[in-house]
């Protein structure tokens, strides 16, 4: 393989690239072949994508037809996996869903042989980081621009879509150029912090040192956000491209990225992807004859929370315990090794090289006053649409809701959306309207996080969820200052009595008072904004924690303690339905005699009530 | 307690994976990874011979053992079984799942089953919360589960 040594030479490449219909990426036109493109992301080989993918493969043999199939990341549509790409030679592109094997037999035979419509097929919901195109889709793919799109183990796709072009350009600027740029852009980092990208790029620049590092924060340890995931194994080179164009900026020749031992696939595709930079020279020595030279390494995490912080995660790749350390010094002046290094995280990165192939005018036309461009929400919990979607920022929860996500799932009432994960809070029907953006989110008791959005229904109880965090924060916490390790302790212990009906009502103040020293003494971010859950469920359904310190009642009937199943007799038509489905054996009765629960033999595990079609079991 | 005595070979593969780091402590992540993926838990005495070859106190490889989830220091079973406790899971009911599994079992979380054939384990957020809820059985993700499913699905491993 001939490396490439400058700009011209990349153009070259993607002409070659853009000319072969095997890796023809421009629609309508005849020429080209039918390309199936596979999402073949975790969750998309979880639903048996692989399997589809080998009965494409199959069936075009055996029907000698002249197709490309290739595997692509995650196009975002999740609750549709496994999803497929169909593009016709002079058609638009179409996804379908849910294809299983048989599907994708049909697709062959009746959509790509004899052109009939069938069903199964996906609305585009999205606009592309294409100017042209006007069209008035709500989502706007920036850091998800080629995932889905692209094969992320092929380099010449990525090259065909402009990829290493932005490093190109930026290897022409002076380093100070660039940053201006960044900072002119406006993008904040994605990871929660939301600090200005440029303004940490120009502190790294201005700390001199005989090395410096580019950190790539990777370890997406969220609950309920696996946007970074995504565009780890369907864009990798977009990550090390803007690492390269960082690298460059601040002066420093070597990246690490921190990434989570639990995602195998996103390892396996980085590496690869690292093989292929350094085959066509956009890493190593001499990078398009400028002279700069950059090399990247993979660090591995090993499953706590805490080090998403970036103090814990310098302290991690040291091989130490990834206990965060007070700032300042900031990593920027001290971070790897006692060097300045720059982290950030996945998102964030993968945004770069578009602000510097179409602009930061363009990129700071979107989103709001103060917070510009796109985020990434991982849309899930009780929604129609569970998925990835990519948002300018701006756009209401409402919108985000009820139009991309397609409403509470099975008609049900909406309660609150989580966001932020255990970080955050919950938002409820009278924010459905506010843009959502950095300040906005922060002033309603949430904030933005890493884009976790977690939609909850009126069967979820409040006080159960602000529990279910703080457990979360109760394992995760590293331990080292004492508010965190000792404070959120006594909150779940709090919670949980709660949630068992046995609180009282000096538990609610007792739990408000402890939850803000928590915030103002904790030592890192983590323990600042555990209690974010439990303040904001207590703002907002306090009505709820009181029904379970009072009336010792569960409104939501989540919590186990706090109920009682009861078949009602007159509706019982005595299906038997409930006995097959209970696991204690609790129920008794005859065929089409009302049936009975033995309340000591019963466990609440809720499978009676599930299996009832006739609502004759009622939750007390 | 159990004590674990190493045999040679045993000893061996472990300084040979702590050379392959060059023996640097700040490798050491890296290095219990690999041991890990070879012996499948990190027992004490494994610890033991990683600490001499780095060079660094015991404590100091324990403490890090003990801080990551990745890192266990008890066998797992053959088919370890892990269910997805991240919020989407969560509301998608996967508290029902694990208390399906505990009485299938007959274990709690974190225990294997006498015959050595499941451990049960919660896990934070596998990334696939468009299957919500999650259970992993060794490599293999079950999506949509629900706890009626339970037994037949432990049953395709026989």
């Amino acid at each position: 393989m001939n490396k490439i040594r400058s700009l011209e030479g990349l153009l070259n490449r993607k002409q070659q690239v853009v000319n072969n219909p095997r890796l023809h990426p421009k629609s309508n036109d005849d020429a080209g072949m039918v390309q199936v493109k596979v999402g073949m992301a975790t969750c998309g080989i979880a639903s048996g994508a692989r399997e589809t993918m080998n009965a494409f493969l199959e069936k075009m043999e055996r029907e000698n037809l002249n197709a490309v199939v290739s595997q692509v990341g995650c196009v975002g549509y999740c609750y549709a996996e496994p999803t497929v790409e169909v593009h016709k030679p002079g058609c638009e592109p179409v996804v379908f869903g849910y294809v299983n094997t048989q599907k994708a037999v049909e697709i062959v035979d009746k959509y790509i042989k004899r052109g009939e419509e069938i069903n199964g097929i996906l609305p585009v919901d999205y606009q592309t980081i294409d100017a042209k195109d006007e069209s008035k889709h709500k989502q706007i793919r920036i850091a998800l621009r080629n995932c889905g799109f692209i094969d992320p183990e092929n380099m010449d796709e990525y090259i065909a879509r402009d990829g290493y072009a932005a490093l190109g350009a930026v290897l022409k600027m002076s380093q100070v150029e660039a940053i201006d740029i960044m900072k002119k852009s406006g993008l904040r980092g994605r990871g929660g912090g939301g600090f200005p990208a440029g303004l940490k790029w120009e502190y790294a620049y201005n700390n001199k040192a005989d090395q410096k590092y580019v950190i790539c924060n990777a370890d997406e340890g969220d609950p309920g956000a696996f946007m970074d995931r995504s565009i780890l194994e369907g864009d990798p080179h977009s990550v090390i491209e803007a690492m390269a164009i960082c690298g460059y900026c601040i002066g420093a020749s070597k990246g690490l990225v921190y990434i989570r031992a639990e995602y195998p696939l996103a390892i396996k595709r980085l590496q690869i992807a690292i093989e292929q930079a350094r085959d066509f020279g956009f890493l190593g020595e001499d990078i398009f004859g400028s002279g700069f030279a950059f090399e990247l390494e993979l660090r591995y995490g090993a499953g706590a929370f805490v080090c998403g912080e970036e103090t814990a995660l310098i302290h991690s790749m040291e091989g130490e315990r990834g206990e965060p350390t007070v700032k300042p010094p900031f990593p920027a002046e001290s971070g790897y090794m006692g060097q300045p290094s720059n982290v950030n995280n996945v998102e964030t990165f993968a945004n770069v090289p578009a602000i510097y192939l179409k602009g930061h005018e363009w990129f700071s036309s979107i989103g709001t006053e103060t917070s510009k461009g796109t985020k990434v929400f991982a849309l899930a919990g009780k929604i129609n649409n569970v998925g990835l979607i990519e948002v300018p920022m701006g756009i209401t929860l409402r919108e985000v809701i009820f139009e991309i996500g397609g409403g509470i799932k099975g008609d049900k009432q909406f309660k609150a959306v989580q966001t932020g994960g255990p970080s955050g809070g919950c938002l409820i029907e009278k924010h459905l309207d506010t843009p959502i953006d950095y300040e906005n989110l922060t002033a309603a008791g949430s904030m933005m996080g890493s884009g976790g959005m977690i939609v909850m229904d009126q069967d979820d109880c409040m006080p159960a969820i602000a529990k279910f965090y703080l457990e979360f924060t109760v394992e995760e916490s590293c331990g080292k200052c004492s508010p965190c390790r000792v404070g959120n302790k006594r909150l779940h212990e709090l919670l949980h009595r709660i949630c068992r009906g046995r609180g009282t009502e000096e538990d609610l103040d007792y739990l408000r008072n402890l939850s803000f020293v928590i915030k103002d003494t904790a030592l890192c971010g983590l323990g600042q904004t555990s209690p974010n859950p439990v303040l904001s469920t207590l703002d907002y359904f306090y009505d709820e924690y009181l029904a379970h310190v009072r009336d010792k009642k569960c409104p939501a009937g989540q919590c186990k303690a706090l109920k009682q199943y009861f078949i009602i007799p007159e509706k019982c038509i005595g299906c038997t339905a409930c006995i097959k489905a209970c696991p204690t054996n609790a129920i008794t009765g005859e065929k089409r005699l009302a049936h009975l629960i033995n309340q000591d033999k019963c466990i609440r595990c809720g499978a009676c009530f599930e299996k009832c079609k006739f609502n004759a079991i009622i939750i007390q | 307690m159990n004590t674990t005595v190493l045999q040679d070979c045993q000893i061996q593969t472990i300084k040979d994976i702590c050379a392959s780091f060059d023996n640097q402590a700040s490798e050491l992540i890296n290095v219990l990874h690999k041991t890990q993926e070879a012996f499948g838990y990190l027992p004490a005495e494994v610890q033991q011979v990683i600490a001499k070859e780095l060079n660094i106190s015991v404590a100091k490889v324990y403490g890090v053992v003990t801080f990551y989830a990745f890192f266990t220091m008890k066998p797992k079973g053959k088919y370890p079984i892990a269910v997805c406790m991240g919020t989407a899971c969560y509301v998608r009911g996967a508290e029902k799942i694990v208390d399906g599994l505990k009485r299938e079992l007959d274990i709690e979380v974190g225990g294997v089953t006498p015959d050595g054939k499941f451990s049960l384990n919660c896990l934070r957020c596998v990334g696939a919360c468009g299957l919500a809820p999650v259970v992993m059985i060794g490599e293999k993700v079950h999506g949509r589960v629900e706890a009626n499913q339970l037994k037949d699905i432990l049953a395709q491993y026989e």
